[in-house]
């Protein structure tokens, strides 16, 4: 598992990366090994307004279903469309397939998020392992 | 419910065991004065054979009103359709979904259970995806009206709209069903006029009443006039404006001879004339069917055919994570009981009729159903819509229709249904009228007789 340092975690198993007030999310490598093959996923439209720690879409493998969390508040820029066809994408690559982009409300947010240091801690802690 | 019989010594043992004298005692916290100290007054208990009789003759008597005593059977001639339709069950049916590897499994949740009920599943979802034009079809749904609002639901996810346009002559109780289910999900039902003249939903005013808002246009077709809809024209009129349309069949006979509604997004069926018999209410099957595009916002299950390991053909229950076993509260839909024996006769009714012994029936439907107008066309009926119809159809006649019914009943003869109570401006004496394969050339002399 691989968490890339300059991103920041949610407990919830989502990365954030943020330039200025752009934020990019993602599953992180832990969520998308967790659930296995996934087949769909399901995103918001572009211009909806989203709240941190509440969903946004939600994410489906063979046996389960996700919900989805914003790690912080924003409002919707763009949604990756490719997912729709191919979501199999983050199973191989989490760290770099994007789910949403954001217009963040409130970078200071992403202070209360997890380090990639502090997010395999706590993941080590959550598995046990 | 369990019947769990108790000897007297087991209710002394449970008395005992937590430590009361007697049975009145459980009841020492209600106050006397609102204790029962007499007997209920109601009838002495009957014996099982003894109810089974009572029963029997209530069945062979119920249509004519005098269901309080036992009588002899009679043999009653029904022209009602509406929704529940009469046609003839091949008695294979019954003698194949009473074996016990399919009467006792319970619904199947788990996507270990038997192949046998997977592989009927499957078939059953081919065929109505035959019959239908669509693309993928569930597993069956309770029925045909809890069906429509599915789909509606169904429409609103998928399009981000939140509003519903139904036409009127969708089958008033399946509104009705519609509005109940819907009220409380902020999605706004409105309604849209039918054409006095061919019975068939009004397009200009359809045109006219969708907005920026609306998610679909739910239609019937036959619709409960018994009129065929021109489902391309409305699918048009509802695809520009970007909503879906769904087409609601409530007579899935019709499909052996109407073209199905391929311009349609979504299908809801009830498939209760193929071979489920017309019952108190029920059981019914209902089905969704629908383009493939909409497979993830599909409520219920699908079964799916796949490979094992070794190479061989297998079927397995799929696409249920969005089932309520699953996602609990955040399920696509409440309905978590499939109909699935219900759905088997279904399957197993289109296995023995076959593409051209539906065509057939449905040939014979029409035959009859042209016969009983002009039947009732000798007891001056007339008419009431010129749009092409299948085996059911909608006149006018000159007595009201609740004194024309008293009076056929007199013959043995249940007439159509009266349509004053959901279209008043429709007048007394219209009635809705069905002959299926069952009714017979004497039955329908019968009416002109009678009348």
């Amino acid at each position: 598992m691989s968490y890339p340092a300059n991103y920041r975690f949610a407990k919830s198993h989502e990365w954030l990366s943020l330039e200025g007030e752009n934020g990019t999310v993602g599953i992180t490598d832990y969520a998308q090994s967790s659930l296995g093959d996934i087949v769909f996923v399901e995103l918001p439209k572009v211009g909806q307004q989203v709240e941190a720690g509440s969903t946004f879409g939600s994410v489906e493998s063979v046996k389960a279903v996700s919900d989805l969390y914003a790690p912080v508040s924003g409002t919707v820029t763009e949604v990756n469309e490719a997912l729709n066809d191919a979501p199999e994408t983050i199973n191989s690559d989490a760290n770099n397939v994007w789910l949403i982009k954001l217009a963040v409300t409130n970078t200071d947010e992403a202070n209360a998020l997890l380090s990639a240091e502090d997010y395999e801690k706590f993941v080590a802690e959550e598995t046990g392992h | 419910m369990r019947y769990l019989p108790k000897s007297p010594a087991d209710r002394v043992e449970m008395l005992d065991a937590i430590g009361v004298p007697n049975v009145d005692s459980l009841f020492e916290s209600v106050p006397a004065e609102y204790r029962l100290t007499r007997d209920l007054n109601i009838p002495r208990q009957h014996s099982e054979s003894e109810v089974l009789d009572r029963f029997k003759a209530f069945a062979a008597n119920i249509a004519s009103g005098e269901i309080a005593e036992a009588k002899p059977a009679k043999q009653y001639a029904s022209f009602l359709g509406a929704g529940a339709y009469r046609h003839y069950r091949p008695v294979v049916i019954d003698s194949l979904v009473q074996r016990g590897e399919f009467l006792t499994s319970y619904t199947p949740y788990q996507p270990e259970i038997a192949q046998g009920t997977l592989q009927a599943t499957f078939e059953f979802q081919t065929m109505i995806c035959e019959l239908t034009g669509m693309e993928i079809a569930n597993a069956s749904m309770y029925d045909g009206s809890t069906g429509c609002a599915e789909a509606v639901m169904m429409a609103v996810r998928i399009t981000g709209r939140s509003s519903a346009i139904v036409a009127r002559t969708v089958h008033p109780e399946y509104r009705e069903v519609l509005r109940t289910t819907v009220q409380h999900q902020g999605i706004p039902v409105s309604e849209v006029e039918y054409m006095r003249e061919s019975g068939a939903v009004d397009l200009a005013a359809l045109d006219a009443a969708i907005n920026d808002d609306t998610a679909c246009v739910l239609i019937q077709s036959p619709n409960f006039f018994g009129t065929i809809e021109d489902v391309k024209a409305i699918a048009e009129i509802a695809h520009k404006k970007g909503a879906l349309l769904i087409v609601s069949i409530a007579e899935a006979l019709s499909l052996g001879i109407v073209q199905p509604p391929v311009d349609a997004d979504i299908v809801s069926l009830e498939a209760q004339s193929f071979g489920v018999a017309v019952g108190f209410g029920g059981p019914y099957c209902g089905v969704l069917a629908c383009k493939e595009k909409f497979l993830r916002q599909m409520p219920g299950r699908l079964c799916g055919e796949t490979k094992d390991v070794n190479g061989k053909r297998g079927f397995v229950l799929t696409l249920s994570t969005r089932e309520q076993h699953i996602r609990r509260e955040k399920a696509t839909s409440n309905i978590c009981t499939n109909q699935a024996l219900v759905s088997l006769m279904v399957t197993v009714y289109l296995t023995v009729y076959g593409k051209q012994g539906l065509r057939d029936l449905a040939e014979q439907n029409l035959a009859k159903a042209a016969y009983l107008h002009s039947a009732l066309e000798k007891a001056g009926a007339k008419k009431l819509f010129t749009g092409p119809s299948f085996n059911e159809f909608a006149v006018s006649l000159p007595a009201s229709a609740e004194a024309t019914n008293a009076k056929l009943l007199d013959s043995q003869i249940i007439g159509g249904l009266s349509l004053s109570q959901w279209y008043p401006e429709l007048g007394e004496g219209a009635s809705l009228w069905c002959a299926t394969e069952l009714t017979t050339k004497a039955q329908m002399d019968a009416v002109t007789e009678a009348l």
